[in-house]
């Protein structure tokens, strides 16, 4: 039989590429294929149409078509003296600009938050963009410097002492507590049922006590020395800075490698120095503007800002936390996760402005958005936890051991290994919690901080715009803001995402 | 003879209630190179774990190069700075290059400046024949690669001992040949080395002493040659009358 013969095959020729038909490809291909290739998909592709027909087309008839650009008052924007069904009041918006920015920022102080702006793009957007060098130094200069400068251009005041006073009254400050606390339980124990027990362990911090009195007490000499003698507050510069530049010094290597230690620190210090000396913190600074005259969006970015910054630390301690051996972190850890995911973040601000104070001791005041700031920001990190415990899950245990069979500690392990991988595979996650972070921040608004929707809401009640259009324009327009840093958010994330990701493509 | 480099005595191990390595004591001398074999689940890699401290031992003693690995794990962050390791699975970090994979630990355990240890590291690579690849992400590798690379990480820690937990079981045959060539280089230049295997064709090259487990005990321990021609214990006898077919 010839084809029982012919079963066997040699190819002789390789086959070349060809082109893939028309129909498959192009916009041809993308109709037939994708859009209306069954009677489901065309009965879609149909109602998507209508969809984008019926949003798209008024959206844009009420923002652009139907809008009224110019005018003095509500008069222009009335359909009687427009002669047409008006759209948004964008007049309204022009006059209420400064408002929805600075809140009741002083008129004459503007400048000090538009420096506060230009300072944060200056700096924000080398980070951002890879290709720049200098991360180190940036990073630096945006965590820690510019925090520090905002704060006293946004709320202005000067400070008399330097880091040798703090320190001086931080110590003070602790030990009263730990005495106070034992004369406490001294007196207690006088009327108390376990009075001998209660003598002993009180006495023993009062002697724990005197014992760090007499230890700082040198201390605290030299600050009085220094706030006795003129130029008070350089005095204790140079003692700080001197003391920090030399243990810089003895850390880096001492005279054998120190001197680049030595160096970036005296570095900072003049730094330091140059911008005390430029805002004349030392001659009381710029006029203190208290926290209850800002508002929008100027409240909505510092509380969005810090929130981002300092709720990331605070979620990777505590998913490190609840990964821990130690039964005691880990409890705290759960602990307080739990609580702060199990809380609604109205009770959190509200407990955190009406509350707090009641309980904090009488001449100890926090200021009312600090408050809230410390509220939103720990629970933003109690989410940001879960978040990096799911990323820190998706590492295979095989990681781990290989770090430690290679010598790495417990901490280089986690920091140069199980880290890096966990946040990028958390990464939409994260940002996630950061756009609903960003949002959330608008729910300040009901513990009197007037952010950028507090200060539009304040705006309506003006009888001089008030126009049918004016709450639509107004809540247009910041939807449109919102939308403009939350879209910013998420596009620069998956940009991250993609560059961190190198290593999974092929 | 020169005196053992890994000294284990008494070792006993549970997890929870189930007995895994019982009573076993093996020395392991300068340059030696000793296969481990058995059935699955008798406790080879275990015993190999223990060595670098990634399991805990209850009884008994390890002593690796003068430094004494108790039963309470003092002194692990040594016995690891001198003890390489080669896993099933290879574990390179995925998000690192080849070459920063090769120089963490140099950079980072012995305070070895960058340069330095790029430069031994590209040594190291050329020795697994890989130097061009040192700019790829494992991922981008085949098995063979990786596991190469992951040999070539061990080393660059200038370990006295390393330590192999079935170095090709998860690779393709077509790249068993090439591991196995470059751990055949790495016992001819001398290194002290642990391998747990079932390539018994390896263990006859290269091994100067075969050890045989089953039930987390020591059954037998000899030289290839006697291990593979005369095998005394029955349970020997029917695991390579098993695997030599």
């Amino acid at each position: 039989m010839s084809d029982i013969a012919s079963s066997s095959f040699v190819r002789q020729d390789l086959l070349t590429e060809r082109p893939a038909p028309v129909k498959t490809t192009g916009f041809v291909g993308l109709m037939r294929t994708r859009l209306f290739n069954s009677p489901t998909n065309i009965l879609l592709t149909i109602v998507g149409a209508l969809l984008l027909w019926f949003t798209i087309v008024p959206s844009v008839r009420f923002l652009l078509v139907d809008a009224v650009w110019s005018g003095k008052d509500r008069t222009a924007c009335l359909t009687e003296n427009a002669g047409f069904a008006v759209g948004a009041c964008w007049p309204y918006i022009q006059a209420k600009l400064p408002q929805l920015i600075y809140g009741f920022y002083p008129e004459a102080e503007r400048w000090r938050v538009n420096l506060t702006f230009v300072l944060a793009v200056v700096l924000l957007v080398p980070l951002l963009v890879p290709r720049l060098p200098a991360k180190g130094l940036n990073a630096s200069l945006f965590f820690v410097a510019f925090p520090i400068v905002a704060f006293f251009l946004l709320h202005g005041g000067g400070i008399k002492g330097f880091g040798l006073s703090w320190t001086a009254g931080l110590l003070e400050l602790f030990d009263e507590s730990i005495s106070g606390a034992g004369q406490a339980l001294l007196s207690l124990s006088k009327t108390s049922a376990a009075g001998p027990l209660l003598w002993l362990v009180g006495s023993l911090i009062v002697l724990v006590g005197t014992a760090i009195h007499w230890l700082i007490l040198p201390l605290i000499w030299l600050r009085d020395q220094i706030q006795g003698a003129g130029q008070s507050l350089w005095a204790d510069f140079a003692v700080t800075a001197a003391v920090v530049c030399l243990i810089a010094f003895g850390l880096g290597g001492g005279l054998r490698t120190g001197w680049r230690a030595l160096a970036s620190s005296i570095a900072a210090f003049v730094a330091i120095a140059a911008v005390i000396k430029l805002m004349g913190l030392d001659r009381g600074g710029l006029p203190v503007v208290t926290t209850n005259l800002w508002g929008g969006l100027l409240v909505t970015l510092v509380v969005s800002v810090t929130g981002i910054v300092t709720s990331l630390p605070i979620g990777i301690a505590l998913a490190l936390g609840r990964r821990s051996t130690i039964p005691l972190i880990r409890i705290f850890s759960i602990a307080f996760i739990e609580f702060w995911r199990g809380v609604p973040l109205i009770t959190v601000l509200f407990f955190a402005t009406y509350m707090l104070p009641l309980f904090l001791p009488g001449n100890f005041t926090v200021d009312g958005l600090v408050r809230a700031l410390i509220g939103i920001a720990l629970f933003t990190g109690a989410y940001q936890a879960e978040n990096v415990r799911g990323g820190l899950a998706a590492i295979p245990r095989g990681q781990g051991e290989a770090a430690a069979a290679l010598g790495l500690s417990w901490w280089k392990t986690t920091s140069l290994i199980v880290l890096p991988q966990a946040l990028r595979h958390v990464i939409p996650n994260l940002v996630n919690s950061f756009i609903s972070l960003f949002k959330d921040t608008s729910l300040v608004s009901i513990v009197a901080l007037f952010d950028l929707l507090g200060s539009l809401r304040a705006s309506f009640s003006d009888p001089k715009w008030s126009t049918p259009s004016t709450a639509f324009t107004g809540f247009a327009f910041a939807g449109i803001i919102y939308f403009i840093f939350c879209f910013g958010m998420s596009r620069y994330s998956l940009f991250v995402e993609h560059r961190l990701n190198a290593h999974r493509r092929n | 003879m020169s005196d053992p480099i890994v000294k284990i005595s008494g070792l006993n191990k549970w997890y929870g209630d189930f007995h895994v390595l019982r009573d076993v004591d093996l020395d392991v001398r300068k340059g030696e190179r000793i296969v481990i074999c058995g059935p699955s689940g008798s406790g080879k890699s275990t015993l190999i774990r223990c060595i670098n401290a990634l399991e805990e031992f209850q009884e008994g003693e390890i002593v690796v190069d003068g430094i004494e690995l108790g039963p309470n794990l003092k002194h692990v962050d040594a016995v690891r700075r001198e003890v390489g390791m080669v896993f099933q699975s290879f574990n390179l970090f995925p998000h690192l290059t080849v070459l920063d994979n090769c120089t963490l630990a140099p950079i980072w355990v012995r305070n070895i400046p960058k340069k330095d240890a790029e430069a031994a590291a590209m040594k190291f690579l050329e020795r697994v024949k890989i130097p061009h690849q040192a700019n790829k992400f494992p991922g981008q590798m085949s098995g063979g690669q990786q596991q190469r690379v992951a040999i070539a990480r061990a080393l660059t820690m200038n370990p006295k001992v390393m330590l192999f937990d079935e170095p090709t079981s998860a690779l393709d045959p077509e790249m068993v040949k090439e591991v196995l060539d470059t751990m055949v280089d790495l016992a001819e230049e001398g290194m002290t080395m642990l391998v747990v295997t079932h390539e018994m064709g390896f263990a006859r090259e290269v091994a100067n002493r075969v050890v045989f487990m089953d039930a987390g005990q020591i059954i037998e321990a000899n030289t290839p040659n006697e291990f593979f021609a005369a095998p005394q214990h029955a349970r020997t006898k029917l695991f390579l009358s098993q695997i030599l077919r």
